[in-house]
């Protein structure tokens, strides 16, 4: 196209065909709502901001598949999902608005659990087992890891614990956080020890 | 992440406003764009897992997008409203202020937009399609051909031909403003 560039014709085209202020964007959405209608909307997502940063979230139409942080890459994190899941990614922030809600409310410190439905498709095997019972560790308790594999029947595998806590695909809603060393330091976390922290002060608030 | 294909939302954020273009340029500044323009990104978003990853995508949509501008033009002639009408429906539609109205309602009108869109519904068809798909999207004119049928010469002559028109029409209009 640079060996248009200047000619008349084509500045005038260019001139009467450009789209309007927020007419992208009303397109878009209108998109995102006929795909979501149609069935063909793999996987909605949206941006919150909160107190741990802005956090990625991303749904499938059977629910809640990724929460990820800013430190994560949130470019990134819809790449893999691309690969791994579906390339039929669309921002659609009506498929989040439960999840969006019951996070901020958790922030507000008014909800001490999700009534989320949740898409585990991203994990597998005993990772999975074991994010799934991580909910039953309540609000404002921790566990250690070793307590995490008793707690899953599998005394042994606390190694395998921490790696199911740190590829934990949605955090805080899954409250790995609630994960901690025997020895009462922190351990690892996705968001950052940071966010960690600040998870585990507001519920012992 | 070699060779995977990107999230759908980044081909809407990189291709949208070129595809807009070209439906807008092809069917006038008239809702009627808008809806092509939807119902290609919704068909692209349908197709799209089984498209190669190294694919061209502009050229994908804009192919996309000449069949369903032909259906939207087919389903306006059958609410029997002229094609020929189509900037007077549009000039109609902005003074009313209707939902997506020319440019959407752009903040900055240039003097003579109405005479340059004269001037490109007054082309013939392919001299149209051959100019927006060419000059928008960066079509190679053996795609076009493929489009609109006839030969590569052919597809490169109506582009010529309809942008000399253009120039015309455009060198016109701006004479008209500065008089304004």
């Amino acid at each position: 196209m640079t060996s248009t560039v200047g000619e008349p014709g084509v500045s005038a085209l260019l001139g009467i065909t450009a789209p309007g202020d927020g007419e992208l964007r009303r397109l878009h959405d209108r998109l995102a709502t006929a795909a979501d209608e149609d069935g063909i909307l793999d996987i909605g997502y949206t941006t919150i901001d909160s107190p741990v940063g802005p956090l990625l979230l991303a749904a499938t139409a059977r629910g809640l598949l990724r929460v990820a942080y800013q430190n994560e890459d949130h470019d990134r994190v819809l790449s893999v999902l691309a690969s791994r899941v579906s390339p039929r990614i669309l921002r659609a922030p009506q498929r989040l608005d439960a999840a969006a809600r019951e996070i901020a409310e958790y922030f507000a410190g008014r909800r001490t659990t999700f009534d989320l439905p949740l898409d585990f498709s991203l994990s597998h095997g005993f990772r999975q087992l074991v994010q799934q019972r991580l909910p039953q560790i309540g609000y404002g308790n921790t566990r250690s890891y070793g307590q995490v594999a008793e707690m899953v029947g599998h005394p042994n595998a606390v190694r395998a614990v921490g790696t199911a806590c740190a590829t934990n695909p949605v955090p805080i809603v899954v409250p790995c956080h609630r994960v901690v060393r025997a020895d009462g330091s922190l351990g690892g976390y996705a968001g950052g020890p940071a966010a960690k922290s600040t998870l585990l002060a507001l519920e012992a608030a | 992440m070699t060779g995977a294909k990107q999230p759908f939302e980044a081909v809407v954020a990189e291709h949208g406003a070129t595809v807009l273009r070209v439906c807008r340029a092809v069917l006038g500044p008239h809702p009627d764009a808008e809806d092509a323009w939807s119902e290609t990104f919704l068909a692209a978003l349908r197709a799209y897992p089984g498209l190669p990853a190294d694919a061209n995508i502009q050229a994908w949509l804009v192919t996309i997008a000449h069949r369903k501008a032909i259906d939207v033009t087919r389903a306006r002639q059958r609410r029997a409203v002229p094609v020929g009408d189509v900037p007077e429906a549009a000039r109609a539609g902005g003074a009313a202020g209707g939902p997506g109205g020319p440019a959407g309602g752009g903040d900055d009108p240039a003097a003579g937009d109405e005479d340059v869109w004269a001037a490109v519904s007054a082309l013939p068809v392919k001299q149209r399609q051959a100019v927006a798909y060419h000059y928008l999207a960066a079509l190679p004119y053996k795609d076009i051909a493929a489009l609109v049928g006839g030969s590569t010469e052919a597809a490169r002559r109506a582009a010529a031909d309809g942008i000399r028109n253009l120039r015309t029409a455009f060198a016109g209009a701006a004479a008209k403003g500065a008089d304004r």
